[in-house]
């Protein structure tokens, strides 16, 4: 190769093209390998769970399992929504909305975290948006927090009676699944 | 590494770590490695067979991570994977056609030694430590082959571990050890599982040693004869780096045939049927890899003796290089060698066709004939034809056989093709 040094010849293609080749091959046969990590078919099968509602007393809270996490379903008193309607969105640190049904930049309004004519039923994902706790509130005898809502024991996070982050580390409001009611008493959640 | 060093440290970085931990030292001169310049693509099966490994631990630590090993969860934990886990399917699939060409690429790597005979001094530790590989081999498929807990698995797993029970006295003792029980249960299934997780890091190791041995004593090659000088060898990179390259994507075609178009064609239906402790199947075969020696075993009319002569059949590889008293090692230069060479090809085939029928009638009366030649070659056939057999004179160098014998001017000879790198 002494005097042909910096021409390219027919050589350096075959071997760009074959270093190339192997190249994207490997890509390519990494996926697989990335992806069977990912939730597999019989996990996203579980996706959905159906909730009835009629057992529930007025106060009374329950949990269910949805994809494997607590969700939070609270049939809120008169008093704990009026105390969550009058809270004003400028006082909140979280001032979105955090419901799966609407759009992200919603204001985090009482009625924007529920359904309307279903205002008593709030439906949260239990989980605290600071490092993953479940937060007290659901049993009775639990501290529900200086709002009335939840709090989480792990790092003093305060939810108030809508799910809202009030008071503590965590950085967001508690999620609302997606969710609808299929009837008058049963929800859908996922 | 038995050649001289050609390596010189480039970078102040290069000579720091030279000194201190000489990787970069050993990857060059593994890549310049003097390599016989007459390889054929017969010698290509060692990289292919590295590569078997890599992919069998890879795809296998991907199917621990979704495998449950308990007689209750274990068939239904493989069909998952089949059917839910994303690429499962993929995966799955080519860990399970992954083993039989695993025993593809090792047989033909094998039949390759035993033409050329590499096993010959000064070989004959790497020979020893590739038999090694060989049952590590076996004896992972085996407890693998289990562990989708079909029907074939449980009874492979009952018929391989009685096989310790012909052993006099203590035979018993042994197979209920074996069991963690007084039946294939699901002790045995967890102690399968934890080693066939194991073994593929012991091969892996073994591998290490059978690189090394083979670093030290260098390839051998088609026609046998030792390397003399430099003329005789190329680096290992690029030529046999590309070759070898070229022989796995060719082998990568069949492995992916297997895989995307008959997965199963390889196995047998009976394991998608649910382990059942109170019904054997009417057939029982083993994998296709196992047929020859399963062959040997019903061959003889004897429990004890089976076993033997089945353990003995690999058993044997190990005294080989002893065994032969030829000093001639390539088939190339013998005449008489080549013919019993391949008429013992045959007889691992026909023993693997009547390992698949059922020990009746002509199909025993055959494998008896092809067992006992089985060990006649080994035993009688290659002591007697060192001795007998005149073999053709051998070249006299590796270079002069490729090239021709040079003419007087000291270029190339017009035989070669110009020379690639001008092309």
């Amino acid at each position: 190769m002494a005097s042909e040094i910096d021409e390219t010849n027919r050589r350096d293609f075959l071997m760009i093209a074959t270093g190339a080749f192997a190249a994207v091959g490997g890509a390519a046969a990494l996926w697989p390998m990335i992806d069977q990590m990912n939730p597999d078919a019989s996990a996203l099968s579980l996706a959905s769970v159906e909730v009835d509602l009629s057992p529930i007393e007025e106060g009374q809270a329950i949990t269910v399992v949805w994809r494997g996490k607590p969700v939070f379903i609270r049939n809120r008193s008169k008093q704990e929504i009026d105390e969550a309607m009058a809270t004003k969105v400028e006082d909140l640190p979280d001032p979105e909305a955090r419901n799966a049904a609407i759009s992200d930049d919603a204001p985090a309004s009482d009625v924007n975290r529920t359904k309307k004519g279903k205002e008593n039923w709030l439906v949260l994902v239990g989980i605290c948006t600071h490092l993953g706790c479940i937060p007290k509130g659901q049993r009775i005898g639990d501290s529900k927090g200086e709002f009335g809502g939840w709090f989480c024991p792990c790092h003093g996070s305060h939810y108030d009676t809508s799910g809202r982050i009030r008071k503590g580390p965590a950085p967001r409001n508690l999620d609302v699944p997606p969710y609808e009611f299929i009837s008058d008493s049963k929800i859908k959640i996922g | 590494m038995s050649h001289e060093s050609t390596y010189k440290p480039n970078s102040n970085f290069e000579k720091w770590m030279d000194e201190r931990l000489p990787i970069i030292r050993m990857s060059a001169e593994i890549s310049s490695f003097p390599t016989p310049r007459n390889l054929n693509y017969l010698w290509t099966f060692g990289g292919i067979l590295t590569f078997c490994l890599v992919v069998q631990i890879v795809t296998g630590i991907i199917l621990a991570m979704h495998y449950t090993p308990h007689v209750d969860y274990a068939f239904d934990s493989v069909q998952h994977i089949k059917r839910n886990v994303n690429f499962g399917w993929l995966l799955q699939g080519i860990h399970m056609v992954g083993g039989s060409m695993f025993f593809l690429a090792v047989f033909v790597h094998m039949f390759r030694g035993l033409y050329y005979g590499s096993y010959k001094a000064p070989r004959e530790i790497l020979w020893i430590l590739g038999v090694v590989l060989l049952l590590l081999m076996m004896a992972t498929a085996f407890m693998g082959y289990v562990l989708p807990w079909g029907q074939m698995s449980f009874w492979a797993a009952t018929v391989i571990t009685n096989l310790f029970s012909a052993i006099p006295l203590i035979g018993e003792s042994i197979v209920q050890w074996l069991w963690g029980g007084f039946s294939v249960d699901n002790p045995t299934l967890n102690r399968f599982y934890a080693l066939h997780f194991l073994l593929p890091f012991m091969i892996f190791g073994v591998v290490v040693l059978h690189i090394w041995a083979l670093h030290v004593t260098g390839n051998n090659n088609p026609i046998g004869i030792d390397v003399k000088g430099k003329q005789d060898t190329l680096a290992f990179h690029p030529l046999y780096t590309l070759k070898d390259g070229f022989a796995l994507a060719v082998f990568a075609i069949l492995f992916a045939w297997f895989v995307f178009y008959a997965p199963d064609y390889l196995g047998h239906p009976d394991n998608y049927i649910q382990a059942n402790p109170l019904q054997t199947p009417p057939h029982i075969v083993p994998e296709w890899y196992f047929l020859p020696f399963y062959a040997i075993l019903r061959a003889i009319p004897s429990k004890l003796l089976g076993v033997i002569a089945m353990v003995s059949s690999i058993l044997v590889l190990f005294i080989l290089p002893w065994l032969d008293t030829s000093r001639v090692r390539s088939a190339k230069f013998r005449p008489l060698y080549r013919i019993f060479f391949w008429i013992f090809v045959v007889t691992c085939l026909g023993l693997g066709y009547l390992g698949a029928k059922p020990p009746e009638g002509n199909y025993l009366i055959f494998a008896r004939l092809f067992t006992a030649y089985y060990f006649i070659h080994f035993l009688i056939v290659i002591p007697m034809l060192g001795l007998i057999e005149r073999p053709k004179p051998t070249p006299n160098s590796i270079s002069e056989s490729v090239l021709g014998k040079s003419k007087g001017g000291g270029g190339q000879p017009d035989a070669v093709p110009a020379a690639p790198e001008n092309r």
